[in-house]
């Protein structure tokens, strides 16, 4: 099913290892590191400033894909927010064992409370289980984008990629 | 009859850059817009903007309207609201129906030195059976319910589209806390960025390629939508119709150049599919083939809107050093960095089709310009 970006709409693995924006399995074993899920040329840098550390380049032209150094990155995730395109994420396989963190951007209300479950998907939207949220962070300068960590089984830190919306009306306390 | 240096029309993106860089350089200006409200499509921008980081990316599009704007007032900018030119004469005469503010209005004649045209561009119509029944919309329309007047136009959408527009609307749709039942999409793969497309998919969004809305239905209002495949010449295959229950189809059929006023002029126009239809010829400086008329943004060939701004910013110089309010060397280094901006937007494979249809206008509007 390697179809490619523009017929499923999301970038496969193995599109994201050819550019080699898919971290290594050493670098997995490492610590938390960033996923850039950006594969098309288009006019786009923001995320390149928006790490400290200089692991994400674009350079000249603004269209270069963008080419991350896996070395250079902590796994912070101040650049998930940064992306305009919300492509950008952390995914920590050392969380805890056989357990997986997986940081990403969030831009749906009401936002989780952080200590409760959420459904878990992949890149195409299906439920893959439930997660624990450890973290919400929502900033000023990150500007309404939120960023949000999910605990999930090992096998599932290549897969999920975001919780399935919370409906509108829910309120603290639900959920749980 | 009222004389000013320039008139620019259309306060969006394009128009406000072009005023803003022309004002800043000394050139009186004045900005007529026929809506209540400046920016254009910029306030319905609720999503961060892409482009360079430089040059505002990542910031969301209405808080660029609103720098804009500032901008625009810091520097003396004059706007016209609620005010519509309703014809260009020549000699670069405006006839403006000018919005007094009290619900009247006033015809108001200026003669110009310099015009520029940043009208934007329309949105394209798909047509099926069913398509006048409430509930079908344009999905430049569904923005503006749901980010500006912030009303939700129904609660399960159909999207007809998968460029940018169509991906982007989606998205805000379900901020909004609608459900977009599928996005369909007549060819073959999908016409916006993918990160877009990845952010309506996680949502769990189907996008359905080589499929078309067919007809839809409802008693009083929309109630379903009829989609089918289409072959590879777009033709409905028989036998593919599926039924979704959704209260509103949005349709997001790309976007066409709004030209009237530059046809009106007699400006040389050539149909560029690649930059949405008819587009009027111009040279480097965004000057059309009617001296002293420019054309920029949408209404200069459909793209988005950081290409809008460079093309204002490069008509507001190209003003100022006409006018004589800068030294043609200062405004030679001024347009070529906005030339090298501008080429670079246009690179990769969304871009390059539109940089090779620009060279071509510039080209073909150097032979015109040099005929008359």
């Amino acid at each position: 099913m390697e179809k490619g970006v523009e017929i499923i709409g999301f970038p496969s693995i193995k599109e994201l290892q050819e550019y080699g924006l898919y971290p290594s399995e050493e670098r997995f074993s490492r610590g938390p590191v960033v996923i850039v899920e950006c594969v098309q040329e288009i006019p786009c840098n923001p995320c390149e400033p928006a790490c400290n550390l200089g692991a994400i380049k674009i350079g000249e032209p603004i269209t270069n894909v963008p080419r991350v150094n896996e070395e250079l990155c902590t796994g912070c995730g101040l650049c998930i927010a940064g992306c305009p395109g919300l492509a950008i994420f952390v995914v920590d396989k050392t969380h805890a064992p056989g357990l997986a963190a997986v940081s990403f951007p969030y831009e749906y209300e009401p936002l989780p409370e952080k200590g409760t479950e959420a459904e878990v998907v992949n890149r195409k939207g299906q439920v893959m289980g439930r997660g624990r949220i450890i973290r919400v962070v929502k900033t000023g300068k990150m500007d309404q984008t939120a960023v949000l960590t999910v605990v999930v089984p090992l096998e599932l830190a290549d897969e999920v990629r975001g919780i399935k919306r919370l409906q509108r009306g829910w309120s603290h306390g639900q959920g749980k | 009859m009222i004389e000013k240096q320039a008139v620019v029309i259309g306060s969006g993106p394009a128009g406000l850059a072009a005023s803003i860089e022309a004002a800043k350089r000394g050139v009186e200006v004045l900005v007529v817009d026929e809506n209540s409200l400046p920016g254009g499509q910029l306030f319905k921008q609720i999503h961060k903007f892409f482009g360079s980081a430089d040059h505002r990316a990542g910031i969301r599009g209405f808080n660029i309207g609103q720098d804009l704007l500032e901008e625009a007032r810091k520097n003396g900018v004059e706007i016209w609201l609620d005010s519509a030119v309703i014809g260009i004469f020549p000699g670069r005469e405006l006839a403006v129906e000018k919005g007094e503010g009290n619900g009247n209005k006033t015809l108001q004649k200026i003669k110009a030195q310099k015009i520029v045209i940043a009208t934007g561009a329309s949105e394209n119509a798909v047509s099926f059976p069913g398509w006048t029944l409430p509930g079908v919309m344009s999905a430049g329309a569904v923005q503006t319910f749901i980010n500006v007047q912030r009303v939700l136009p129904g609660e399960r959408f159909l999207m007809v589209g998968s460029g940018n527009v169509g991906l982007i609307v989606t998205y805000q749709l379900m901020q909004a806390g609608a459900d977009v039942a599928a996005i369909v999409e007549a060819a073959g793969s999908i016409g916006g960025y993918a990160v877009h497309a990845a952010k309506v998919r996680r949502a769990g969004v189907p996008i359905r390629l080589n499929t078309t809305i067919k007809k839809a239905g409802g008693q009083e209002e929309l109630e379903w939508a009829e989609i089918c495949q289409v072959d590879s010449s777009w033709q409905p295959i028989p036998g593919t119709e599926e039924t979704l229950e959704v209260d509103t189809i949005a349709i997001a059929a790309g976007l066409k150049p709004l030209i009237q006023l530059a046809r009106m002029q007699g400006c040389h126009v050539e149909f560029i599919p690649e930059l949405g239809g008819w587009v009027p010829l111009h040279d480097k400086n965004m000057e059309t083939t009617c001296p002293g008329i420019f054309v920029v943004g949408d209404s200069a060939g459909v793209e988005e809107a950081n290409t809008a701004l460079e093309e204002g910013r490069l008509a507001g110089v190209a003003i100022a050093e006409a006018v004589g309010t800068i030294s043609p060397s200062r405004a030679i280094l001024e347009k070529e960095e906005i030339w090298k901006r501008l080429e670079n937007l246009r690179l990769g494979p969304f871009g390059e089709h539109r940089l090779l249809a620009k060279k071509k206008i510039i080209e073909e509007g150097n032979r015109q310009w040099k005929r008359e």
